[in-house]
């Protein structure tokens, strides 16, 4: 069968998209400043792949090959147009500069500065997280909306937008000075961890890339530790993904089943992640600059503290969160603080705090409603409990929640 | 690159134009702002304008033109000047815009010129 021989290449395309995309588009774009362009090319680089790494075998150097055949195509496209002057001999330079080193471990690593393009100032701020997701790591917008609870289509034609200012407007690639970094910061911090929580939600494994996304997610965190060491927030970040990935192997039972953080074992946890991530948790503290992520992480880090006394702090939880949504408001931050002090203070006062959230920025939001059904049990309200269940389900993608909210729901007893 | 930076000012900016002592600051400022662009040999171009109430607009509408006193936008910031500079990139130009003395008391608008555009639009002198 054709379709048989062809698969190991197109394995072998799909691992190097995913390992090496915004490597490339990083890449590509650094000297013409078209994001938009450098995507096309690696696009129509990975097509053509697709038809002649089946036929003529898998290059030696996957990401070489892509490379050369997306900046044939970026050259082919400056000949027609003739009217970007400079993009012309900017890419022969280009062209000389990766003859030389044909080796990839060699090439530069331009991810950051087009970390850096994405949340530029001159950039709609509300577009800087979703464009790194894109351009950076290769996520599509539908992927993205999911990530950042925004509709797709609205997406789509935002990021579309922000590329033709990054290219027009001519953007520096650069890493900014010291003076700018504060400020650019943040939204690199944010689009790092919407990335890595995008890898979490999907642990169901049913898309490929999502695992590697999150370790993509921490690699981009020890890259900006690496460079900017003083900065508690990055480390905090870093520490905060690496307590949730620390916990991945045990958010599901040997037979493929869902199990709550309350459920985990805490023997399942990395503890050598759990360790690297006390340690830059405690670098962070001592910078005595607290923010969003280390206060994130620090909650993380009381649940990991079960693996050594076999209890939770509940209350030391429900006052970070306190802490989490005055800083840094959102509506995840909200749930989770409801859900914490429902923990200490019982299910009424969960349910209360819940009450307290803006209704309509909930509707789709899954945790929201797996929480609200899980104090309604608590309270003997089966029928309102039975219907926050049944929002919970319907809004759930990963199948081995789904089944465990589902099992949930049945067990009630309803009138 | 070519960046222009149009500059926007409130009223009270351009009755400081008139001379007189408390108007040597302000001058004073675009003189040092102006020989800076000189010394870095990014200048290209660039002039003052004069106030708003010298300008008139002029449309032609149905074959008629339609010829009104004062400036086209009837907003308190009003253009009073432009500067044209050759720099590698946005950020370059916006470190510019921020050197600029308007920078402090009005605003100055950065915008690329239209490499597309300008090929299809003018001739070779």
């Amino acid at each position: 069968m054709q379709a048989r021989t062809d698969e190991p290449a197109q394995r072998a395309v799909e691992a190097v998209a995913r390992e090496s995309y915004g490597r490339l588009v990083a890449l590509l774009a650094t000297r013409t400043h078209d994001v938009a362009g450098a995507e096309d090319a690696l696009g129509d680089a990975l097509v053509s792949a697709l038809t002649t790494w089946p036929r003529d075998g898998i290059p030696k150097n996957p990401q070489g090959w892509l490379l050369t055949a997306a900046r044939n195509r970026l050259m082919d496209h400056a000949r027609h147009q003739q009217v970007h002057e400079h993009s012309t001999p900017t890419l022969k330079l280009m062209t000389r500069e990766f003859d030389e080193t044909a080796d990839p471990d060699r090439w530069p690593d331009e991810r950051l500065k087009l970390l850096f393009v994405c949340a530029h100032p001159a950039i709609d701020p509300n577009i800087h997280t979703p464009l790194m997701l894109q351009t950076v790591l290769g996520l599509d917008a539908v992927a993205i909306g999911r990530a950042l609870l925004v509709a797709p289509k609205t997406i789509g034609q935002r990021l579309v937008r922000a590329k033709t200012k990054i290219r027009q407007a001519r953007i520096a690639f650069e890493i900014p000075t010291a003076d700018q970094i504060p400020a650019r910061l943040e939204a690199v911090l944010k689009a790092i961890y919407a990335a890595y929580g995008n890898s979490w939600e999907d642990a169901s494994g049913a898309d490929q890339r999502i695992p590697e996304l999150g370790q993509e997610a921490i690699w981009l965190a020890r890259v900006l530790r690496e460079q900017l060491p003083e900065d508690p927030e990055i480390r905090g970040l870093l520490a905060l993904m690496l307590y949730c990935e620390a916990r991945r192997p045990a958010r599901r039972s040997a037979e493929g089943r869902f199990v709550p953080l309350s459920d985990q074992d805490p023997k399942d946890w990395s503890m050598p992640m759990i360790e690297e991530a006390e340690r830059e948790l405690t670098a962070a503290f001592q910078m005595r600059r607290p923010g969003r992520f280390q206060i994130e992480a620090a909650i993380q880090s009381v649940h990991a503290e079960r693996a050594h006394t076999d209890r939770t702090d509940s209350a030391a939880i429900a006052a970070f969160y306190d802490q989490l949504v005055q800083l840094a408001p959102s509506i995840g931050g909200a749930v989770a603080r409801a859900a914490a002090h429902a923990e200490v203070r019982g299910p009424e006062a969960g349910l209360t705090l819940l009450d307290q959230i803006d209704s309509h920025a909930v509707i789709s939001y899954q945790p929201y409603w797996a929480v609200r059904a899980h104090l309604l049990r608590q309270l003997d309200r089966p029928q309102a409990a039975a219907e926050a269940y049944d929002r919970a389900i319907g809004l759930s993608e990963d199948p081995a929640v789904r089944t465990f909210l589902t099992e949930r729901r049945n067990s009630l007893t309803l009138q | 690159m070519l960046y222009a930076l149009l500059i926007y000012e409130k009223p009270d900016d351009f009755a400081r134009r008139v001379s007189s002592v408390e108007s040597e600051a302000y001058t004073a400022a675009w003189r040092a702002y102006h020989r800076a662009m000189l010394d870095a040999g990014i200048f290209v171009g660039g002039r003052p304008l004069d106030t708003p109430e010298t300008a008139t607009t002029v449309r032609l509408r149905e074959g008629k033109s339609e010829i009104q006193d004062g400036p086209y936008a009837n907003t308190k910031e009003q253009l009073g000047g432009f500067t044209l500079l050759e720099l590698p990139s946005l950020d370059a130009a916006l470190e510019w815009a921020a050197r600029c003395p308007a920078a402090s008391y009005g605003t100055v608008e950065v915008r690329p010129i239209a490499v597309e555009l300008e090929p299809r639009v003018t001739v070779a002198s």
